[in-house]
């Protein structure tokens, strides 16, 4: 005879982000009435270490064999419930977890009875589905322990030589002819003084002379198939493919710099932008008379609307470079808001003030106006116009999303944001990482950042990417597709050109042509299994019984 | 830290282990203990705004999950009576009277100093009468009023307000007590203390005047209950808010650097106020508003357009108090050029981040520089070092700087100690 089905359900007030909107009290009676659950308790939070114990005692002492939690976002806090149930004796996929709050209380502030009934739904559709889950067991894969890092700039360079020195063998590859990306343009760095360029040499000969690094450039990758531990990588070198493979992907392209045509009387001559200040100032004799610079050129605006976080101090650093060149250079930076964020730069800035360095807010409203020999702005604080002398006017541009992210994007199926920088795994829990496991981000590939904040970045990728290297194998997630009836697949191969993974493949057997999955390269998506129309494809813990029972729950209160 | 020496792959470190009088293997972090606790200390975790007991956990989250007596504040340990009710009530049998410090001693190859920062401390500030007026706050005090788990369940109840609500709970108490004195006198003398009182106004021994006297006090008590409690009730919750920009930081004479963080988190903190409550409204004061990661100033004009904030270039000039407790702004708007005063519900004070108060401990003792602000020195071209070979430093014990930016580091942080600690397992 069948095992009784016991199902404990856990309902999470997750503080007042879900108990204040919805009523918590109310939905945890309700799951009492449905069939099945022989336990109910609710929660503080249920993510807390008394709320796993609780879980985990429940599991023994009310002999529970399903496991349901209604509370946050699965992304986050599904694999902690699981790893719960685990302790608890549990295997782990006897778990379904309910999206009471992103999907249910965080849209529904307003609506506390519209919001309660919708929970409701979702609590008897997650029991509903949960009575039916089987029991998995995850799938083990080596990892190959060779990393590939994309970009040599600093951040490449720097993550590069952090896996090297812990002894992985790495791959650099960079598309241009010359390591050192955008220090290349620039003139020196701040608070350091140091030189850019020789910062960059310095790293250069490093990874030249490393024996695990080997160096790839003018290479563009082409093709990425493949998954953690194994990432199957086409390079082209000058028309050469070849290929290699990879445990783990560090994406380390860098940004553009937005040339700002059509902005400001801009020209490249009388009217440049900070990299093209910086080329002149490498020049030791370069020094202008009178400087205005104008800050958020090309950004904060409707068409670019972030700040680049970067273009103040480099317009500060710029500044004081020329007034430690010749005081009497007149200075001045048209500016919105000083982004001289922390303590370095806060200290920047007050030394560029101390150093006769004018700073003048203008209104976005009302832009600055140049024209020749002078630019004319509205003084936000005097309340009127001034017009300053120039004899060169520097627009601090944003630095821009990379014109190759939208190709590395799909090669690597990672997310771009709205402004088509890399955009990782949790803003604030995994910096670092993509969504996709085995490839991490750092530098301005992700954001604009100082040559420090990318430096600090790029160890710290090596150092995420260093943790599957080193554990060797890895544990892969079982809600992968899976051929259930062996009989009904007639080989048609519509599933392997649909499948986005390259997670399916057709084998020759006794029966005839059958599809075979690869469990590690497969991410679950479920679009093999929609598409079967002989139905021999299923995806664990999705199955069509699974899904049907709970689309007629929803149907059905 | 009690002791620091050897050197980069090879320290020697002893750590004094406080007594936490809870056995941590045996303690299942149930509560029964707290909930019997007869003893109330201020909750330092909810910045002094609320009260927990005298055993406790730092907040529901904490990990491990698992009680701690607050020796000073215990009956039992810090103040010689007899107690004994946690060791009582505890099924596990985990409380431990007699648990004394320990010295761990560790045998490392690197270290990573990763000991935070303290919040600067208003009431030096003599403008912002942050000691003066209740309703003038920290951001931090703001952050736990707005917490679920915080004192007030997250509703903006006005700190002027809890304090009436914790005085008349206090005068409640004593006029329960002089009630029960009082009626006990009525029962044994069969007559009321109304009749006592008017024999007293002719001329009585001490013991009425005694009497008299007692009941008086309680009537008068009785009329400032009800005058208090009139008051609890037209209490309103905080609706408008001003939020005062670089408290400490940027400002010559405390903290000339910017603390990173901050113009993000009052954004934050009034966005969070306006979900809970449609009719919120603040204002942000500030020089510049510092909105540079990845989505802070699409989510500063969000804040703008969408959630009643506004965004005033001023710098507070003075604070002071109205009749009803409310904060008065004093203010120069830069750029309408006028000298402005604006009465609010409640100040919110951003406050700088600063070094920890024992950073310059920390420093000697593990022979690592400070900077010149007192934040552990690095180098910008190797980020995370300190002035010592094998000591390294993240998050903001080198300086101010948000979440994202102290999760990146800590990572970066442990690449460095890995590559003196371990020689790769399984590489090429």
């Amino acid at each position: 005879m069948a095992e009784e089905i016991r199902i404990g359900v856990f309902v999470c007030d997750c503080g007042s982000n879900i108990a204040g909107y919805l009523d918590v009290k109310e939905l945890a009676e309700y799951a009492k009435t449905l069939p099945h659950v022989v336990y109910v308790k609710e929660n503080l939070y249920t993510c807390s270490e008394g709320g796993s114990n609780e879980i985990k005692a429940a599991i023994k002492e009310q002999n529970l064999n399903r496991v349901v939690v209604a509370s946050c976002t699965p992304r986050t806090h599904e694999p902690l419930f699981r790893g719960t149930c685990g302790e608890g004796g549990l295997n782990p996929f006897l778990f379904e977890m309910v999206n009471i709050r992103d999907q249910c209380s965080w849209v529904h502030m307003q609506e506390r009875k519209e919001g309660t009934a919708k929970a409701m739904d979702l609590i008897r559709m997650g029991v509903a589905k949960a009575a039916l889950l089987e029991p998995q067991e995850p799938i083990q894969s080596e990892i190959n322990p060779r990393a590939m890092v994309m970009g040599a700039g600093i951040s490449g360079m720097t993550a590069a030589l952090a896996l090297a020195n812990r002894g992985y063998e790495v791959v650099l590859v960079e598309k241009s002819s010359e390591t050192g990306g955008l220090l290349r343009s620039l003139d020196r760095l701040a608070p350091s003084g140091i030189d850019a360029a020789s910062l960059a040499d310095r790293h250069a000969e490093m990874v030249g002379n490393h024996p695990n690094i080997r160096l790839l450039t003018s290479t563009t990758v082409e093709e990425i198939q493949g998954y953690i531990g194994h990432f199957n990588v086409t390079t082209n070198t000058k028309g050469v493919r070849d290929g290699f493979e990879a445990g783990v992907i560090i994406v380390a392209t860098g940004a553009g710099v937005l040339k700002p045509v059509g902005l400001f009387q801009y020209d490249g001559e009388k009217v440049i932008n900070q990299l093209e200040l910086e080329e002149r100032l490498k020049s030791e004799t370069f020094s202008p008379g009178n400087v205005v610079m104008i800050q958020c050129a090309g950004a904060r605006n409707e068409e670019r609307k972030y700040c680049s976080r970067i273009c103040c101090m480099v317009a500060i650093k710029n500044a004081i470079a020329l007034k430690e060149r010749n005081a009497r250079t007149g200075v001045r930076i048209l500016y919105r808001d000083i982004q001289a964020y922390g303590t370095e730069n806060e200290a920047l800035f007050q030394k560029a003030k101390e150093l006769g360095v004018l700073f003048i807010k203008y209104d976005p409203a009302r832009p600055p106006q140049v024209q020749q020999g002078t630019v004319k702005v509205f003084h936000d604080l005097l309340g009127r116009e001034l017009s300053l002398p120039q004899d060169l006017v520097v627009l601090s541009t944003p630095l821009i999303a990379g014109d190759d992210n939208e190709v590395i994007s799909r090669l690597l199926r990672v997310s771009l944001d709205e402004n088509k920088f890399f955009l990782e795994g949790h803003v604030k829990l995994k910096p670092l990482d993509f969504a996709t496991d085995g490839v991490y981000l750092c530098g301005n590939a992700h954001y604009p950042a100082t040559v420090r904040e990318a430096i600090s970045q790029a160890l710290g990728a090596a150092s995420r990417a260093s943790i599957p290297l080193s554990k060797g194998v890895m544990s892969v997630e079982p809600i992968v597709s899976t051929l259930v009836d062996e009989e009904a697949c007639r080989g048609c191969g519509l599933c392997v050109a649909l499948c986005p993974y390259g997670a399916l493949e057709i084998v020759k057997t006794e029966k005839g042509r059958k599809v075979r999955v690869i469990p590690v390269a497969c991410k679950g998506c479920g679009v093999c299994a929609a598409t079967c129309y002989q139905h021999a494809l299923s995806v664990n813990s999705y199955t069509d019984d699974q899904v049907r029972k709970q689309i007629s729950a929803f149907l059905n209160p | 830290m009690e002791q620091v020496s050897g050197k980069i792959g090879d320290f020697h470190v002893s750590v004094r282990k406080r007594a936490r009088y809870v056995n941590e293997d045996l303690c299942t972090g149930c509560g029964s203990c707290a909930e019997k606790c007869p003893t109330m200390a201020v909750d330092v975790f909810n910045a002094g705004l609320g009260r927990r007991k005298a055993i406790y956990k730092y907040f529901p989250q904490g990990i491990p999950s698992v009680f701690t007596i607050d020796a000073p504040e215990c009956r039992q340990l810090g103040q010689g009576k007899k107690c004994g009710i946690c060791a009582k009530v505890c099924q596990a049998g985990a409380i431990d009277y007699g648990q004394k410090d320990s010295i761990v001693h560790l045998e490392v190859g690197a270290i990573i100093l990763a000991t935070g920062y303290e919040v600067f401390d208003p009431s030096v500030i003599p403008e912002y009468a942050y000691d003066r007026i209740a309703n003038v706050v920290t951001a931090l005090e703001f952050e736990r009023l707005l917490s679920a788990s915080g004192p007030t369940a997250g509703h903006l109840d006005r700190p002027s307000d809890l304090e009436l609500e914790k005085e008349i709970e206090e005068i409640r108490k004593e006029a329960k007590k002089l009630d029960r004195q009082i009626r006990q006198l009525e029962e044994k003398h069969g007559r009321s203390s109304a009749s006592v009182i008017e024999q007293v106004a002719g001329g009585a021994d001490k013991e009425l005047r005694d009497w008299a006297a007692q009941a008086e006090k309680l009537l008068t008590m009785e009329k400032s209950l009800a005058e208090l409690e009139k008051r609890k009730a037209a209490a309103q919750p905080a609706r408008k808010l001003a939020f005062i920009q670089c408290v400490g930081s940027r400002d010559f004479r405390y903290n000339r650097f910017c603390s990173s963080y901050c113009c993000m988190h009052s954004v934050k903190e009034a966005m969070i106020a306006f979900e809970h409550d449609n009719d919120v409204r603040s204002t942000i004061f500030c020089m510049d508003l510092r909105a540079v990661g990845r989505g802070f100033e699409e989510y500063k004009l969000r804040g703008g357009s969408q959630a009643g904030i506004t965004y005033l270039r001023g710098r507070v000039a003075e604070i002071n108090e109205d009749e009803a407790r409310n904060p008065v702004v004093w203010y120069e708007s830069t750029t309408s050029r006028q000298v402005i005063h604006e009465t609010f519900d409640m100040v919110i004070l951003a406050t700088a981040c600063i070094p920890s108060s024992s950073a310059s401990k920390v420093a000697e003792l593990f022979e690592v520089e400070l900077d010149e602000n007192g934040f552990f020195k690095t180098d910008p071209l190797a980020p995370l070092n300190t002035s010592r070979q094998g000591i390294f430093t993240c998050g903001c014990a080198q300086g101010p700087m948000d979440i994202p930016e102290s999760v990146a580091q800590a990572s970066s942080a442990a690449a460095r100690a890995a590559e003196v600690v371990s020689p790769a397992r399984r590489s090429a």
